[in-house]
């Protein structure tokens, strides 16, 4: 008789325990270590304690938090504070013989677009990045989450964490979403679905006819955002669309190696009857393009709907909280959201800045003009998106329509470059928070898809995207 | 680290869902040092004016409690971001234990790392504490770690539960990083047989 069915959690679990402790801590081992220039702490603990870097091999970085996107010269960088954060990670990379794809290497971009584009994030492994969005690279079928400083330097110095394994979790997408509708809309309907903390303590793993029709970039912005449901880390079954995207690129195995990966890929998908600690289905046909109208990510609504009326709401305290959201967002009660006038238009993050969301942006903004009351910046996940989107044209699709071309980084999604929506003003970002101050005080944040924000760009206001579609 | 055992302070009340790790220390300030500390910059958008003043109502801003050590919050507290600044910045400033239906996991974890507490208890007890505080401003509470134990200002304990190994670590200050370098053996024989397994990597 064979073991008990298992969880693609369960499996990837079980082959980094290094340590199992009878209080249910795990010592895990970590495959794969991603840096960037907000690790600076973590090698600082490490150079109080005069530690080395355990596997310098194992850790690659590049700069993205606090870099330009007007140039590639870190001279350029006005704010001093800055500057030391981007120079940090190349001092710290070549100390330690790391791996970093610096401000002047093409490969340079958000870790979270670089490590899959490089291939070295995979299926099956343990990967770690003191960053919340690490989450994204479970996309490729890993166990993947974000860590704080201190874990960072204990994995810089042990390759390993102390964890407790998370709940499993499986949230299933059935059916075909209609045109228009894409892997961002899909992640935004579950969070409204589940909420902000809905699946806190558990890793989740997508599932369902509808994620498994995604292409791998789709993918990675469904599990780029798991944190957002407060989940530990989001995944997806490898499967031949995980394969045919990992051949070939840098960091992938190759020759007889790759078979014999392919072969441990093939293995990790969850088995049949595995059991799930929460089962959640949505189903694909009734997600519309949807947009947040409040100050967390579960405040989603789809297009065709209106600003909620916190009367109607019977908790006290929930109701509070969505009077301060609405106060703070400037919307009234029963507004339509198709129609809400934007000031701003950020296309980028780690969320959806690779080349399929800029194709799908340039899709919208061809033959258009940005309004003249917005401003629209697009923003490449990576140096290769950036060029690959040149090569197709797509860079100049923008800038005829009026949107700046910028050059990779976080950027205006976090604003810690200096890229910040002014006190007050509206902005539709394709990022992956529209928290309260979070691209920059009193910036009001509404989280939209690639095309849904080109919409906004061309017409002035939120606009149902289905509209431009037709004809 | 400094040890955790048992706290007996001024609890302040934050009766607002998903108070996110941008609320609780904003992404500017990230880059600056510790050494000039955090403390000034906890929920700073929500504490001060764009012009440095006080803003009235927020809870840190009226007087009785100031000096508080203990946060009661609400559900999914310190959800979002990584930042470890934003245990540091409630350290900074004085807190030393945040209590609350559920918390960001990231953050839940990073607070063990810096010898903070946060406790989680059920809904009902969360709100029935922030409502006690909010009756009587200034109000103390105990945390009793090593009786897993709040005692609210009523003199009514609530019990929580709590990971015994990271209660270990808080009682007796261990620092995380000393206990796995002890086992460094484990960890590379571990290495050499995953190696064999995955050798691609």
């Amino acid at each position: 008789m064979s073991a008990a069915p298992r969880t693609l959690l369960d499996k990837i679990w079980e082959r980094h325990a290094v340590v199992e402790r009878e209080d249910g801590r795990t010592l895990l081992y970590v495959d794969r270590h991603l840096i960037h220039d907000g690790s600076r702490r973590a090698f600082e603990v490490l150079g109080e304690r005069n530690l080395p870097v355990s596997r310098p091999d194992r850790t690659f970085g590049t700069p993205d938090h606090y870099v330009p996107t007007t140039s590639r010269d870190i001279a350029a960088i006005d704010e001093s504070d800055r500057r030391q954060m981007v120079e940090a990670i190349g001092r710290n990379a070549a100390a330690h013989g790391i791996t970093v794809f610096g401000l002047d290497d093409p490969r340079q971009g958000i870790i979270h677009v670089v490590g899959p584009e490089q291939g070295i994030s995979q299926p099956g492994m343990v990967l770690v990045c003191g960053d919340s969005h690490t989450s994204t690279h479970g996309a490729l079928g890993a166990l993947a989450f974000g860590i704080g400083a201190s874990e960072v330097s204990h994995v810089l110095a042990t390759q390993t964490l102390w964890q407790s394994k998370p709940k499993a979790m499986r949230i299933a997408v059935e059916g075909k979403l209609a045109a228009g509708v894409g892997a961002k809309d899909v992640i935004l309907a579950i969070i409204a679905r589940i909420g902000a903390g809905g699946a806190v303590g558990h890793a989740v793993e997508y599932a369902g006819s509808a994620i498994r029709g995604l292409s791998m970039e789709g993918r990675l912005t469904v599990c780029n955002m798991s944190i957002e449901a407060g989940a530990r880390a989001g995944m997806i079954a490898p499967d031949d669309s995980t394969i045919a995207y990992l051949r070939g690129r840098p960091y992938a195995p190759k020759g007889a190696q790759w078979d014999q990966a392919v072969a441990f890929w093939r293995s990790l998908p969850s088995d049949p009857g595995a059991r799930f600690d929460r089962e959640v289905t949505l189903d694909a046909a009734e997600i519309a393009p949807m947009m947040t109208w409040g100050t967390s990510p579960e405040d989603a609504a789809a297009i065709t709907g209106r600003v909620p009326d916190p009367a109607a709401i019977a908790d006290p305290e929930r109701r509070a909280a969505m009077i301060k959201a609405l106060d703070y967002m400037g919307l009234a009660p029963g507004t339509a959201l198709d129609g809400i006038k934007v000031d701003r238009v950020f296309i980028g993050s780690c969320t959806n800045s690779r080349i399929e969301d800029l194709r799908l942006a340039a899709k919208i903004a061809k033959g258009r003009k940005v309004t003249a009351t917005v401003h629209a910046m697009v923003v490449p996940g990576s140096g290769l998106v950036k060029r690959q989107a040149e090569a197709e044209g797509l860079d100049r699709i923008f800038t005829d329509a009026g949107f700046e071309w910028r050059h990779a980084g976080c950027s205006m999604c976090v604003g810690m470059n200096g890229d910040l929506v002014a006190p007050g003003a509206r902005s539709a970002s394709t990022s992956n928070r529209n928290f309260v101050g979070r691209q920059g005080p009193g910036a009001r944040t509404h989280l939209v898809s690639p095309a849904m924000a080109a919409a906004a760009a061309v017409t002035g206001a939120f606009t149902d995207v289905r509209k431009l579609l037709q004809g | 680290m400094e040890p955790f055992i048992r706290l007996d302070a001024v609890a302040a009340p934050m009766p607002v869902p998903n108070v996110d790790t941008d609320q609780i220390i904003p992404a500017r300030f990230l880059r600056k040092s510790r050494k000039d500390g955090y403390g000034q910059y906890l929920f700073c958008d929500l504490r001060f004016e764009a012009d440095g003043s006080k803003k009235p109502g927020f809870v840190l801003n009226e007087a009785p409690y100031r000096g508080a050590r203990i946060l009661v919050a609400d559900k999914n507290f310190g959800c979002g971001s990584s930042r470890e600044h934003a245990v540091y910045a409630l350290w900074d400033y004085g807190f030393r234990a945040v209590i609350a239906p559920s918390f960001g996991d990231i953050f839940f974890g990073n607070s063990f790392k810096n010898g903070f507490l946060p406790i989680v208890l059920p809904a009902e007890a969360t709100a029935a504490l922030r409502g006690a505080i909010q009756r009587q401003p200034g109000a103390r509470m105990i945390v009793d770690l090593e009786n897993q134990q709040v005692v609210d200002p009523d003199g009514c304990s609530h019990r929580f539960e709590i990971d015994a190994y990271r209660k270990h670590c808080l009682l007796n200050g261990i620092d995380e990083l000393d206990f796995t370098l002890a086992r460094k053996a484990a960890i590379e024989a571990f290495e050499r047989s995953h190696s064999k397994t995955t050798p691609w990597l």
